[in-house]
């Protein structure tokens, strides 16, 4: 592509990046690849004093392992209810929001679209004391629709704001040519709208279950251990005798695999909806 | 004040937009429309004030009671003690070393992600395709990865006694590190949870500023060179100017995450961090849920709260800016 004589020096220099290149993927990636070489390591071998950085054999005993130390699948269904409702009632309120807040002008609109984003800046952690407060007097301590409710404070603010950005980026005269053609308000943007916003709703919808599922501190304060969801049975594998490492990076990867899969398939998506609006500005 | 310029600006279009539809419609849908944005909102609003403005509001009347076990259970009505919580918390040498502990914390997260996640950023722009994949999909990995787990990885990785990162270090010549414990002391544990917060974040930062590095004109980087700017004059002078809505917003979204850093220090400690590792959070938490004072808890959340405001402030322009824009 480029002149003859620019080749080698361009080549030499961009050697010397790609170098830096692959120290940044092994530094950044190591952690994951440790779990994983963990997981599939005999125990044995994880509590060697001079670990082998390459696998030494693979094994799906630390999964067995992981599986009997607590019950798995019951924090697993009480995480997928869990995240399951938040994203269905986040998904329906936060895009009725949205297009409150993207196609209409109203007087409050600011104020709302201020609060909004306020709300998303304040730290969950410091309301942990009075949302467990309000859980305990309304009996919903220790139950799964408890936390359901406390997860939409994040939800929430975040499906509208993502949803929001999507709808901006639709013309609004794709809506208004509609309406000039009869339709109303409403089947415009169930037929016109609707269909262009659909993978935006999905991709949203997949980041909200993400960060419902992720949750720690909630979970953790909200629920008692025999209620306790995915994230917070991974505390299950250290007690007073010590940590037992092996299953419990066969744990995390069982946590784990699912959680960044999803992610790969919608973070592109979503980086690109946040971008858009940001270098507009 | 650039908001200022592109309100007027922004107002006109919707008015002009409606002349081709029939004339006599429009008041009706003026009518209507006007109750049907709070009708929308309602849900969203109702939910957010049970779960959110109610909890904000008990959290600033706890903090000015005296709320312990016997009126968690109801043996006693909470008494208001005005600003007693306050004077308590604020006269506590301790809560300083926190405050401050936490600034330090945040700040070198924030730092140290940024300038990881712009040189990244600026390497990726410069390597082949094949390492640009590589990168991305490391980044990408790291980025999914859920906090409880990338916490937990982080403690094996770092454990005193088979932790590949001892065995790795002291293979160099001069370190000894063997059974060395990194929590052993506050700082250095701190150090760790620091790079462990860093690496989860940077992802974000290095993705979002790639995006944005595209919108640079190259047009603009060829001219800046051709006037005779280096490397370094360049980015000075004609990407970072560009790029600065992004920085700001990426900034302060850090600060805001940083200061919030709770799980990453809860769970490297076993769910009992020691003084040395206490930041805001894990004290307030350790004051409600530990000491059994609500009312401090409160007191000490509220505060970091109110410590945070100015960040919010700039975060918030920042977005309206955006808003105003589109």
């Amino acid at each position: 592509m480029s002149s003859m004589s620019t080749v080698t020096v361009r080549g030499r220099s961009r050697l010397g990046w790609n170098l830096l290149g692959l120290l940044v993927f092994v530094i950044a990636g190591f952690p994951v690849y440790w779990m994983l070489n963990t997981a599939f390591k005999p125990a044995k071998d994880a509590i060697d004093p001079d670990p082998s950085l390459l696998p030494t054999g693979i094994t799906f005993s630390n999964f067995s392992r992981a599986l009997d130390i607590a019950d798995f699948w019951g924090p697993v269904g009480r995480s997928l209810i869990v995240s399951v409702s938040v994203v269905a009632i986040g998904i329906v309120i936060g895009l009725l929001a949205a297009l409150a807040i993207s196609r209409f002008a109203f007087r409050g609109r600011k104020i709302v679209i201020v609060g909004i984003l306020a709300v998303q800046m304040v730290p969950l952690v410091a309301m942990i004391i009075p949302v467990f407060l309000l859980l305990n007097d309304l009996g919903q301590y220790d139950k799964l629709s408890g936390l359901i409710l406390t997860y939409l404070t994040f939800i929430l603010p975040f499906t509208v704001w993502t949803l929001r950005g999507f709808i901006v980026n639709i013309p609004k005269e794709l809506e208004e040519a509609a309406m000039v053609d009869g339709c109303s308000r409403t089947s415009a943007f169930i037929r016109v709208v609707f269909p262009l916003l659909a993978p935006g709703m999905v991709a949203t919808s997949v980041y909200a279950f993400i960060q419902a599922w992720n949750e720690y501190l909630y979970a953790l304060m909200l629920l008692s251990q025999e209620n306790q969801t995915a994230t917070v049975w991974l505390g299950n594998f250290t007690t007073k005798h010590g940590t037992e490492y092996a299953p419990m990076m066969a744990g995390s990867t069982m946590m784990a695999v699912p959680i960044v899969v999803l992610f790969l398939l919608v973070q592109r998506k979503m980086a690109a909806g946040l971008t858009a609006g940001a270098v507009k500005g | 004040m650039s908001a200022d310029t592109t309100t007027p600006a922004k107002v006109p279009p919707p008015r002009q937009a409606p002349p081709p539809l029939p004339v006599a419609k429009r008041p009706a849908r003026d009518r209507s429309s006007a109750g049907t944005p709070w009708l929308l909102l309602a849900p969203c609003l109702l939910i957010l004030a049970l779960v959110m403005g109610y909890p904000l509001v008990r959290l600033v009347t706890l903090s000015f009671q005296k709320f312990g076990q016997s009126q968690l259970w109801g043996f006693q009505p909470a008494e208001s003690v005005g600003f007693d919580n306050f004077a308590g918390v604020l006269g506590d040498g301790e809560f300083w070393a926190v405050v401050v502990r936490t600034i330090v914390f945040a700040a070198g997260c924030v730092i140290f992600t940024m300038v990881a996640g712009m040189l990244i950023a600026l390497l990726l722009q410069r390597v082949s395709g094949w390492v640009k994949t590589l990168v991305n999909i490391a980044l990408v990995a790291s980025w999914g990865m859920p906090i409880i787990v990338a916490t937990t990885v982080f403690k094996w990785l770092f454990d005193a006694d088979y932790g590949i990162l001892n065995a790795i270090l002291s293979k160099l010549p001069g370190v000894d590190l063997v059974g060395h414990n990194w929590f052993a002391s506050g700082p250095q544990g701190l150090a760790v949870i620091m790079l462990l917060v860093v690496w989860g974040a940077v992802p974000f930062v290095v993705i979002t500023l790639s995006a944005g590095l595209t919108q640079v004109p190259a047009e603009l980087e060829e001219a800046a060179r051709l006037d005779g700017a280096g490397a370094w004059g360049v980015f000075r002078y004609v990407t970072l100017p560009i790029l600065k809505p992004i920085i700001v917003m990426l900034t302060t979204l850090s600060v805001i995450w940083d200061m919030g850093v709770f799980p990453q220090v809860f769970v490297m400690r076993n769910g009992h961090p020691e003084a040395e590792f206490q930041l805001l959070t894990t004290y307030s938490y350790d004051r409600a849920f530990v000491v059994n004072d609500y009312a401090q808890g409160s007191a000490i959340a509220l505060l970091t709260v109110l410590l945070l405001l100015g960040v919010v402030a700039v975060y918030m322009r920042q977005m309206l800016k955006i808003g105003e824009v589109e």
